[in-house]
């Protein structure tokens, strides 16, 4: 720890157009949000070129910066802390209280503007198709451009305000777009269900960022000279040692109530599924890029408050674990009971999300950065294979019982992608999701959780058997219903609301396929499938673990060093930056204890050593769920095995595990029955008792009096005195009501004037007064 | 001094939502002209809590607008119950009230 070691070891970091400008990548879209609304339906394409171009734009930006900061990286030390490149503007201020806005690039945030850019932009040009002739396809894109907008501000924000705002955003946007077919009630009932469950948990996030300023906010503007909105503030004040614990605890546990709600974790997971009601494009959006992912974002990026506050790493179990291994089991469990091929989807998203909460909660921060990463690519590619079937072979059915079946003959594009983005969650190697799944379980054994480790094994075995249950109805057997050609009305069924997709479709309906045969979709729906699918094979080579260390890019690139940092001279965000020392990368302080003579901005975490031994056991795991559940299902949904059939109907154990999971746990009637009901039913019954009861008694008491005492008066006061002075005031302003009746013409803006003119009379005396 | 043209703004704003508080026979133009009204002494308020740098005016100007959502909250349901009592907004067939 030499003085001259900055001057001799450490090169200038490289930095570049694109990471100065990235703050560009949510201005663009929200552009393109009011050229859309103001100008789209005059346009050719409706709004969707525009809404396509600004993606394009943004992806071009964002893939500049992710070159730039590679390069960046690449000319940085082995050891030295790669400094995000932040850049601030005064956004307002008020009292003397300056309110920054600005842009906070590094290796997180890149990573997640190139996925949610790249996303976007597949899902922009699949709905140019899927959503052919809808009646608000220009209101479609403007919303979807927007929500991308509010992704991509929340991901380079520099402050916990504009990060709220991204999220707020979102939220609003997220609600317009699941109740796109508002006409139907189950899908704006959907819609306010998202909005109003993710407002639950908004309110923790609220809470979490006042705790964090009103905390960290004199130590920040002391050391750093930045306010303590400022995500790089909040970070370095969590590892310096000084938080209070009870106050850092309770904010962090605070914000991951809004990383819960947003990211449907158990309890508030209840929202997602029913967030299916939107268009299919909106779907694989929300599900894979932006939205839930804001929450498991909002971890990584504040990662030192939650490392500090919930004590990552420590002997016991935290919060985000227990949460995210209860979430990968739930929701695995109830994906098995549903027969919308889209609510299976949506409860595995649930599940990996689970996923990266555990890896979040027991320290390993890449592997679970890295699966927000391979998720995107091969949950977007599935819930886009699901709206390929369903426009162009099950006519707008999601029941894979009913309408479905036999589909790989008719539709090859479709079901390679369907396999190959199925195998990618399923984690088989060398599938992306193997190495980023595989990770995150190992990392989670290797850092001392084992009880864990298991539960996201058993989280494996679960996502094989019923991704291939969904497989099997979709694609294999006889086709039934719909893909068979069968022309019933398919949304008679409970479940109706949920793929009753071909509203607002209009001119789109049944008839113009012109023929019952199920078939492939458009290029406009295949390119995006094809394209998802390959990053769903090879994405996972970004941080391939078992090839060995020189393959682990992400790991390189995205993870922020724990490096201590001096702070030179508070006041300009690049003089916070300047290194200090080369610790060893292993006995750094950040985290563990006070750092001296500089700040940490990242905790020292561990990585586990890639064995073979540990993957082999997983992948026999995930082997095991897809033989077993591929057996079954052929007995099941093939053959009809009698033995099977009607299992739940004869056998007591089996029936109350089916009804618990087919009611979903009964979460759903908690909530509205029981919590709502509990809370609105005894307030209005209180309230109405004390009225009848106190207010009414009193009244009663009240007026028993009044009345004796007013005969008395009216005998002796009123009818004498007072009646005399009433008569003849009445005289006088009747006929003075006589006079004043013109002005009196029941027209509301005559009053308005009589008010102005009488303020502007008051005014001029008011000047006549004072001057 | 900077302040002048925030009162002249606020001024100008003012005089077009009283001219259209009075001129206008459409009950939604109407709340649309008091809002101007409002806003303008938003104005006024935020011009002089600018001057003395303090932050009271702007807590007001967030409380006015808190307000004035309430009061167009309110008035749009006026409004509405009108349209279905009496298929029509126009303020000027609304004399009931006539002395």
């Amino acid at each position: 720890m030499t003085s001259t070691f900055a001057a001799d070891t450490f090169s200038a970091l490289t930095g570049g157009w694109f990471l100065d400008n990235a703050w560009l990548l949510p201005v663009v879209p929200t552009i393109g949000f009011f050229v859309i609304i103001l100008f789209g339906r005059r346009l050719p394409g409706k709004g969707s070129e525009i809404g396509i171009l600004s993606m394009v734009a943004s992806l071009a930006l964002a893939l500049g910066a992710a070159v730039q900061w590679i390069t960046r990286v690449n000319g940085a030390a082995e050891e030295q802390f790669v400094e995000p490149v932040v850049r601030t503007w005064t956004w307002w201020q008020a009292g003397g209280f300056e309110f920054t806005i600005g842009q906070h690039v590094d290796g997180l945030s890149v990573v997640v503007l190139v996925v949610v850019a790249f996303i976007s932009t597949l899902v922009q040009l699949y709905s140019v198709e899927y959503l052919r002739g809808d009646r608000r396809y220009t209101h479609f894109f403007a919303a979807l451009t927007l929500f991308s907008a509010g992704m991509l501000a929340m991901v380079v924000a520099e402050d916990m305000i504009l990060f709220l705002l991204g999220w707020e955003i979102m939220g609003l946007c997220s609600f317009m777009l699941i109740g796109h077919w508002w006409e139907e009630t189950p899908n704006s009932r959907a819609a306010l269900k998202a909005f109003f469950t993710v407002r639950t948990g908004d309110v923790g996030l609220l809470v979490g960022i006042a705790i964090l300023f009103f905390s960290a906010d004199s130590w920040t503007r002391e050391n750093l000279g930045v306010s303590g909105f400022s995500i790089r503030g909040i970070s370095a004040w969590a590892l310096s040692g000084e938080p209070n614990a009870a106050a850092i605890t309770v904010a962090a546990v605070a914000l991951f109530i809004g990383a819960i709600g947003k990211s449907g974790q158990f309890p508030l997971h209840t929202w997602l599924p029913d967030a299916m009601a939107g268009p299919t494009p909106v779907s694989s959006l929300l599900h894979s890029s932006t939205m839930v992912v804001a929450g498991v974002f909002l971890v990584a990026r504040l990662y030192p408050v939650f490392f500090t506050g919930l004590d990552i790493l420590g002997p016991g179990a935290n919060v985000i674990m227990v949460i995210g291994a209860i979430t990968i089991v739930i929701a695995a469990a109830l994906a098995f009971v549903q027969s919308d091929i889209k609510r299976v989807l949506a409860y595995s998203t649930v599940s990996q999300l689970g996923y990266m909460m555990l890896g979040l909660g027991a320290g390993a921060w890449l592997p679970a950065v890295f699966h927000i990463f391979t998720h995107a690519f091969f949950k977007a590619c599935l819930f886009l294979s699901a709206g390929s079937i369903s426009h162009s072979a099950s006519h707008h059915s999601f029941d894979m019982k009913k309408d479905m079946g036999g589909l790989r003959r008719y539709m090859p594009v479709t079901f390679a992608a369907w396999t190959v983005s199925t195998l990618a969650l399923c984690g088989v190697f060398p599938f992306s999701g193997f190495f980023s799944k595989d990770e995150i379980i190992d990392n989670v054994g290797n850092n001392g959780y084992t009880l864990f480790m298991w539960v996201g094994l058993g989280g494996a075995f679960l996502t094989a058997a019923y991704m291939t249950r969904a497989t099997y109805l979709t694609f294999f057997g006889e086709p039934r219903g719909a893909a068979a050609g069968i022309h019933d009305d398919h949304g008679a069924d409970a479940h109706s609301a949920n793929h009753d997709d071909d509203h607002g479709h209009g001119d789109h309906g049944h008839d113009d396929h012109g023929h019952a045969q199920p078939h492939e979709s458009g290029a406009l729906i295949t390119i995006p499938l094809v394209v998802l699918s390959v990053l769903a094979v090879f994405s996972g080579l970004f941080n391939a673990t078992p090839f060995g260390e020189s393959w682990e890019y992400m790991k390189k690139w995205v993870e922020p060093r724990a490096a201590v940092v001096e702070v030179v001279a508070p006041g300009g965000p690049g003089a916070a930056f300047a290194p200090l020392a080369a610790e060893g990368h292993s006995d750094s302080p950040c985290g563990v204890s006070t750092p001296e003579k500089g700040v940490c901005y990242a905790p020292q975490v561990n990585h586990a050593k890639f064995k073979w031994s540990k993957a082999l056991l997983s992948l026999a795991i995930v082997f095991a769920g897809i033989a077993l559940s591929w057996l079954l299902s052929v007995r099941y949904y093939g053959k009809r095995d009698p033995k099977l059939v009607g299992l739940t109907s004869r056998n007591r154990i089996a029936k109350a595990g089916y009804d618990l999971l087919e009611n979903r746990y009964y979460l759903d009637a908690l909530y509205e029955k029981v919590v709502v009901r509990s809370i609105a039913g005894p307030v209005a019954r209180a309230a109405n008792w004390f009225h009848l009861k106190v207010l009414d008694g009193i009244l009663h008491a009240v007026a028993a009096a009044i009345r004796g005492l007013s005969a008395v008066v009216y005998r002796r006061v009123d009818q004498g005195i007072v009646d005399g002075a009433v008569n003849a005031s009445g005289e006088v302003v009747s006929s003075a009501g006589g006079a004043l009746q013109p002005v009196q013409s029941g027209r509301v803006n005559m009053y308005g004037a009589l008010l102005f003119g009488a303020a502007a009379v008051a005014a001029l005396v008011f000047i006549l007064i004072y001057s | 001094m900077l302040v002048n043209q925030f009162l002249v703004l606020g001024a100008v704003l003012f005089c077009i939502g009283v001219y259209g508080v009075i001129a206008r026979k459409n009950a939604v133009l109407v709340l649309m002209s008091i809002e101007l009204i409002l806003n303008s002494v938003n104005i006024n308020l935020l011009a002089f809590a600018l001057r003395n740098g303090s932050a009271d005016g702007h807590t007001f100007a967030l409380y006015v607008i808190a307000v004035a959502a309430a009061e167009v909250g309110v008035g749009l349901g006026l409004v509405l119950l009108v349209y279905r009592n009496r298929r029509s907004i126009a303020l000027d067939e609304l004399s009931e009230l006539r002395g």
